[in-house]
């Protein structure tokens, strides 16, 4: 099982191939680690224990058939629960989904399936994906590994911390604003938002359409590689995913790049020993050979307020569809509005319907153009910031998270300090940009070692870019080796 | 501008935001939402003091694209399929309370 524990997909797809272990054994570790860790850890809402042992046995078969393995041959994944997978439930961490099976399987999960990758059960979450920290999953917050009284951060909290705490090699969360680059900061490992569009999101239940991101995580840079060359490629099912063929890895160093270091991203509340470790992330880079630009996203400060306005615009609209007809839950209370307004009252948790209102709010008349409409200008100007970086760098690299994992329970009663965690992710996301959290280093807060990330932002369409930085970084430094102190 | 965030604040339009959502939200409720709308509209204020004369709106992150499929049927998901999920059913249709000549 340390053998398991402590290989990547790549390692353990070779291993499997090889025929040095099977797709049984890695179902089988991988449900003995969930299993002893989870209790304390909290990362899965529901385990598809036997689907995972009838994939791992085909798998098997079809190997003893001669048949060829596909890239992810036998490489447990977990997906965050608002991933559609045909039969399971998946039911977003709500009171409103549970129960909920999906009729049918996303498009990203079929596509990991066929490459021979395992699922093995849903993560906790941010119900509806709203949140940074899993404290709004109805169903109890996910734990970091690295000091279970702290958050592991979200949305994605359980997929990242699956990854972290070696459940499985390679998770899927979703990034709306920044949802698995934060809690790949917190817990430690690589965290991979692509452009937007490059991954179909049919089957993923939507929060903010115009943001939602499906999104790997992983121990290496190589892993995220290979997840996203998977995932990725056009869809006729999603009309706003991208007409381009999968990912491919771009060779090379990373000598004479310009690496830009926009100011406005080490802002008053960034943590100072944070500052400090992307100091020294940025002294690696210099050292591998690229040159340090600085640069300006001048309109930085107006990311929070524009994400909150067009993120609760597109989520009021997009949770309309749970009104307790077709799916989840239902409360009957008089005619058909009653049953609307008292399913909706009971299904949803606080921060949900803050948002829903929020949405409801911007959009309604009146209020409509001061506000989404002011909004969606803004995002222009947010664009066009990175744009014009982008005319002196190559790439723009900053801290993921002003702070290391926070306690559970610290900003849990204030929505805008909460919000405000979101700040050096959500203007990548509005400009619909790549980017990956690499682990870049630790801090030492309250006597306990704490992971941090290191932000590295691509333009439209640049994820290899992106990612042949993070290789280069990954390959100079020693962070993203370092496993959490939690042993199964 | 604030003006705005005091309307948002106010019992009142809370009230009639939630009944637009269709949230039931009891008094109480109400006026803790008002006084957490209005911490989170003054965030919110910079928007408003942004020169955006002239500036496009971003509608989309992948390009404003309209995108066709070809006009051929594929199959739907089976019926029994879809309605696995369903909270009330009759038949091959979703059960709802009544909606004419009841409450509403």
């Amino acid at each position: 099982m340390s053998d398991y524990v402590s290989m990547d997909a790549h390692a353990l797809r070779d291993a499997t191939v090889a025929k040095k272990r099977s797709a049984r054994d890695n179902v089988r570790d991988a449900f003995r680690v969930i299993d002893a860790l989870d209790a304390k850890l909290h990362a899965f809402l529901t385990l598809d224990r036997d689907g995972a042992a009838r994939r791992a046995e085909e798998l098997d078969a079809r190997l003893a058939r001669g048949e060829e393995p596909g890239p992810l041959f036998g490489v447990p994944v977990a997906l965050k629960a608002n991933m559609c997978l045909e039969g399971v439930e998946s039911n977003c961490a709500s009171r409103m989904l549970e129960g909920y099976k999906a009729p049918y399987t996303a498009t990203f999960v079929k596509r990991l399936i066929e490459a021979g990758a395992i699922p093995v059960g849903m993560t906790n979450m941010d119900e509806f994906a709203m949140g940074s920290s899993s404290e709004n999953s109805a169903f109890g917050p996910t734990r970091n590994p690295w000091d279970t009284g702290r958050t592991p951060g979200g949305s994605s909290s359980g997929s990242a911390v699956a990854v972290a705490a070696g459940m499985t090699p390679i998770a899927l969360g979703s990034d709306t604003g920044g949802s698995v680059r934060q809690p790949a900061a917190l817990c430690g490992i690589h965290g991979f938002k692509p452009t937007y569009g490059r991954v179909s999101r049919y089957g993923l239940i939507a929060f903010g359409s115009s943001l939602d991101q499906v999104s790997p995580f992983a121990r290496s840079v190589r892993d995220v590689e290979l997840v996203t060359s998977v995932l990725s490629g056009s869809d006729r099912e999603d009309s706003t995913c991208l007409d381009e063929p999968p990912y491919q890895s771009e060779p090379g160093g990373v000598r004479g790049l310009r690496v830009g270091v926009p100011r406005e991203y080490f802002p008053d509340v960034l943590h100072g020993d944070v500052r400090a470790r992307t100091q020294e992330a940025l002294d690696a880079l210099r050292a591998l050979g690229c040159e340090i630009v600085p640069v300006s996203l001048p309109h930085t400060d107006h990311a929070i307020p524009t994400y909150y306005v067009v993120a609760t615009a597109e989520a009021s609209s997009n949770l309309a569809r749970y009104d307790g007809v077709r799916f989840g839950l239902r409360r009957e209370r008089g005619g058909l509005q009653g049953m609307f307004a008292a399913t909706r009252e009971a299904g949803f948790g606080a921060e949900v319907k803050r948002r829903i209102l929020l949405g409801t709010y911007v959009l309604s008349a009146g209020y409509h153009d001061a506000w989404y409409g002011r909004a969606l200008k803004v995002r222009t100007l947010l664009r066009r910031d990175f744009e014009t970086a982008f005319e002196q760098c190559d790439v723009v690299v900053g801290p993921t998270s002003p702070e290391a994992a926070f306690r559970l329970g610290a900003k849990s009663d204030d929505p805008v300090a909460m919000y405000l965690s979101d700040i050096l992710t959500v203007p990548v996301s509005l400009a619909g940009l790549p980017a990956i959290s690499v682990p870049c280093g630790f801090v030492t807060v309250e006597g306990r070692e704490l992971p941090v990330g290191l932000q590295i932002v691509g333009p439209h369409r640049g994820d290899a870019r992106v990612l042949r930085v993070a290789r280069a970084f990954e390959d100079a430094t020693t962070h993203a080796t370092r496993r959490a102190p939690v042993n199964a | 501008m604030t003006s705005r965030t005091d309307h948002a604040s106010d019992g009142d339009v809370v009230r009639t935001i939630a009944a637009l959502a269709r949230l039931d939200i009891d008094e109480r409720e109400a006026a803790a939402l008002g006084r957490q709308f209005q911490s989170i509209l003054k965030q919110f204020e910079s928007l408003s003091k942004l020169d955006v004369t002239g500036v496009e709106p971003m509608v989309s992150a992948s390009g404003a694209q309209s995108v066709l499929r070809d006009d051929v049927p594929v199959p739907s998901l089976p019926v029994d399929v879809v309605l696995a999920n369903a909270p009330a059913r009759v038949e091959d249709f979703y059960r709802v309370p009544k909606t004419v000549g009841g409450d509403e």
